[in-house]
């Protein structure tokens, strides 16, 4: 009879820590760092440089929302997910955000029940194929053989595509960036299609990028963004506004260069003076110290030295701006107002 | 005995449950059944509490709906807006297919490897040797990734046969090996009986299979009369001709011809195409575990008694015919059973297919559809049944045929 007593005991304490889960950001200041999900390795977007150190523009989001909770950009534990095991990996509370160049589509945010806090780049789907199958045009595919990663938003596209123009491909399906990169240059496929990023970034990493070409159709709209689990709206704000700071900071001129001069006394521009800190209390409302968005920008500077760093045109990967440029510059990047 | 009294008569008392024998395993097995149920309950209700948590709800719902994706292997009619849950079908096609395949493969190989690893021939039995730790003591997922990369890496690209004077050429012009997978010629009905191909091979089988069970009988006719007479017929022209001429006929009927591979435009048109990923699936399957059912027919020869190889040759029979009759028929009893579970590994090893990309069940409905649904608990459960069915199939079906061979007790 003892036993009983004692096993009904522990499934008792078993219940009680099973039900007890407390908020992301209390988790994830408790654990001392955040667990960010990224991908399995695409240059300039999420791959560890040749010190195993993380690098790219998906993980600069990361390194600034650590920056932000936890005072410290380096306080991040990266997990590398493939297409497919991403969601499952955000909505089992293994990682507490998702940055992996991940599309914001209505079912993924509805139906998978996640939360994009916003788009860090617009991309749009688009084709790679070697110079010398002569092709000019998506359209003239038909009967070819397409490398598309799994669990993708591309790969639905590339079946309407080819539906409604009404030629016929065979896809390969694939796992990983690296593994397509591979199947792609043995010839194993004749196209790879992924976001038209994500080629530029596969093609830089090429022994003879010249040799390939993008195809002109975009064929899709993606509009890439970090993404948390719905419900616990406190950390969605949180990774929200820590992109937007990002954003805002470029288009009010703050940058890794000047910041400190900015923040050590409120300056005449109210909305600096806001997000920096130095006046009103953004931070106390969202939960965090008054200084979390300085800090986050120190992280990695704004979203334009992010952008140039790792993606931009003078990186091997070679991106404009293009719809990515702020809103007052002709682009789509628009932070809502630090008031 | 004298000496033997009744027992006390006492009540029953609550220790007894612990210290009498009579009653504690009763105790044991109740308190044992209290905290299994207890533990289960526990599951069931975290599930129940985290999937609301979650907001998620529990519906099967999700496979009538549009997949949206395509498939590269379909052994039904499919596309992409097919349901979910033909796109789960398709999956299950492939792999039973890979698995009907991988098992046939895997039985020759271990049969042959098996056998030849005891020969006398010390070069050969090494050679075997070699085969079976090799295979035997390397992961799987290994030989599965090196053998599709052998084949991606080592083979042309479709494109090298085209030109004048290609890099790459066809065998025999009718099968092309090329880094997408092997091209071969197929068979098709210019008068078909049915339009729907299935049917028509379903009679061209069933033919097939009349002429066998006919072969059968006469071989049982030439037996009767061999041990009647001592005289044995000539039956092989006999039996050619009730093996070729009634298919034949048929196909001649039905207007059967070949299609050959030919360059169309990026690939190769018409043909079969078995892609690299169920040739790397199917080899690396069946090579693996021919390794492991190699060691169970060697230890399934062994155990037969050496008096029995003794016994045959002493009677004059070839150590050919004494392997095929006498000794082999034994160690059946012995190979069957552990046979059966090598089966059982094949199928559900046939799911590390998503490491090549072969589109089975793992990757269809245990992939892209729990990915594009969102419905993991849903699909994780579908699947595990899909396994646990398949095994349990396997296994009766091989317990039948094991109760056929194993040693009659009159």
């Amino acid at each position: 009879m003892k036993n009983t007593v004692i096993l009904g005991a522990l499934t008792v304490a078993g219940l009680a820590a099973g039900a007890a889960s407390a908020a992301t950001l209390d988790d994830v200041k408790a654990r001392g760092n955040l667990n960010c999900g990224v991908s399995t390795g695409l240059t300039g977007f999420s791959a560890p440089d040749a010190n195993g150190v993380w690098q790219g523009f998906d993980v600069a989001v990361c390194r600034a929302v650590a920056a932000a909770v936890l005072g410290d950009p380096m306080a991040v534990e990266f997990v590398s997910t493939t297409g497919q095991t991403r969601f499952t990996a955000l909505a089992s509370g293994e990682i507490d955000m998702l940055a992996r160049n991940t599309t914001w589509t209505f079912s993924r945010d509805n139906d998978l029940k996640f939360e994009f806090v916003g788009v860090n780049y617009y991309d749009g789907q688009g084709f790679m194929i070697p110079k010398e199958l002569g092709v000019s045009s998506a359209k003239e595919l038909d009967g070819a053989t397409v490398c598309i990663q799994t669990g993708t938003t591309t790969e639905l596209n590339l079946a309407d595509f080819f539906r409604v123009n009404n030629i016929n491909y065979e896809p390969v399906p694939i796992e990983t960036n690296a593994e397509a990169q591979q199947q792609y240059l043995a010839g194993a496929c004749d196209v790879y299609t992924t976001d038209a990023s994500g080629l530029a970034a596969t093609r830089a990493s090429f022994e003879t990028p010249g040799d390939h070409v993008i195809l002109p159709e975009i064929i899709s709209k993606e509009p890439l963004g970090p993404l948390v689990r719905h419900g616990d709206n406190e950390w969605g704000d949180i990774a929200r506004w820590t992109l937007n700071a990002l954003i805002a900071a470029e288009e009010y001129g703050v940058t890794s260069a000047n910041i400190e001069e900015l923040s050590s006394a409120p300056t005449d521009n109210p909305e600096i003076n806001r997000l920096l800190g130095t006046e009103g209390e953004l931070g106390a409302m969202i939960g965090l110290e008054a200084d979390w968005a300085k800090k986050a920008i120190m992280a990695n500077g704004n979203y334009g030295e992010i952008f140039e760093k790792t993606i931009g045109e003078n990186t091997p990967i070679g991106l404009s701006r293009g719809l990515n440029a702020q809103w007052t510059e002709g682009g789509l990047m628009y932070s809502p107002p630090f008031r | 005995m004298t000496t033997m009294t009744d027992p006390p008569g006492q009540g029953f008392r609550l220790s007894q449950l612990i210290y009498d024998t009579r009653y504690r395993s009763l105790t044991i097995q109740v308190v044992a059944m209290i905290v299994l149920m207890l533990l289960f309950s526990w599951l069931v209700s975290n599930t129940i509490h985290n999937l609301q948590t979650l907001g998620k709800d529990f519906d099967f719902g999700f496979l009538t709906q549009p997949s949206g994706y395509d498939i590269n292997q379909r052994l039904i009619e499919y596309d992409s807006q097919s349901t979910h849950g033909r796109a789960a079908i398709v999956g299950i096609l492939n792999t039973l297919l890979v698995a009907v395949l991988g098992c046939a493969l895997a039985t020759v190989l271990g049969v042959i490897a098996g056998v030849l690893r005891l020969s006398n021939n010390w070069l050969v039995s090494r050679l075997m040797a070699v085969y079976v730790e090799g295979f035997r003591n390397v992961p799987l997922l290994l030989w599965i990734v090196l053998i599709f990369a052998l084949m991606t890496e080592s083979t042309p690209a479709p494109r090298a046969f085209r030109g004048d004077t290609p890099d790459a050429s066809m065998l025999f012009d009718a099968v092309a090996i090329t880094n997408r997978g092997v091209y071969v010629p197929a068979i098709h009905f210019a008068s078909p009986f049915f339009t729907n191909g299935a049917l028509n091979w379903l009679v061209v089988l069933v033919v097939l299979g009349a002429s066998i069970f006919a072969i059968q009988r006469l071989r049982h006719w030439a037996t009767a009369k061999q041990e009647a007479t001592g005289d044995r017929p000539t039956t092989w022209y006999l039996i050619l001709g009730i093996l070729i001429l009634p298919t034949g006929l048929l196909m001649l009927l039905m207007g059967a011809f070949l299609d050959m591979p030919s360059l169309q435009g990026f690939n190769f048109g018409g043909g079969i195409h078995l892609r690299n990923s169920l040739i790397a699936l199917w080899l690396a399957l069946s090579l693996y575990t021919g390794a492991f059912i190699a060691e169970i027919v060697r230890g399934g020869i062994l155990a037969v008694n050496k008096g029995q190889t003794e016994a045959a040759y002493a009677l004059g029979i070839r150590p050919s015919t004494t392997m095929n009759l006498v000794i082999l028929p034994q160690a059946l009893r012995v190979i069957i059973p552990p046979l059966i579970s090598q089966f059982l590994n094949l199928t559900k090893n046939s799911s590390l297919a998503i490491a090549v990309g072969y589109m089975d069940v793992r990757s269809t409905l245990g992939g892209i559809t729990i990915n594009q649904t969102g419905r993991e608990l849903e699909g994780m459960l579908l699947l595990g049944l899909f396994y646990l069915v398949l095994s349990l199939l396997i296994s009766g079906v091989m317990n039948v045929y094991n109760a056929s061979v194993k040693l009659k007790e009159r």
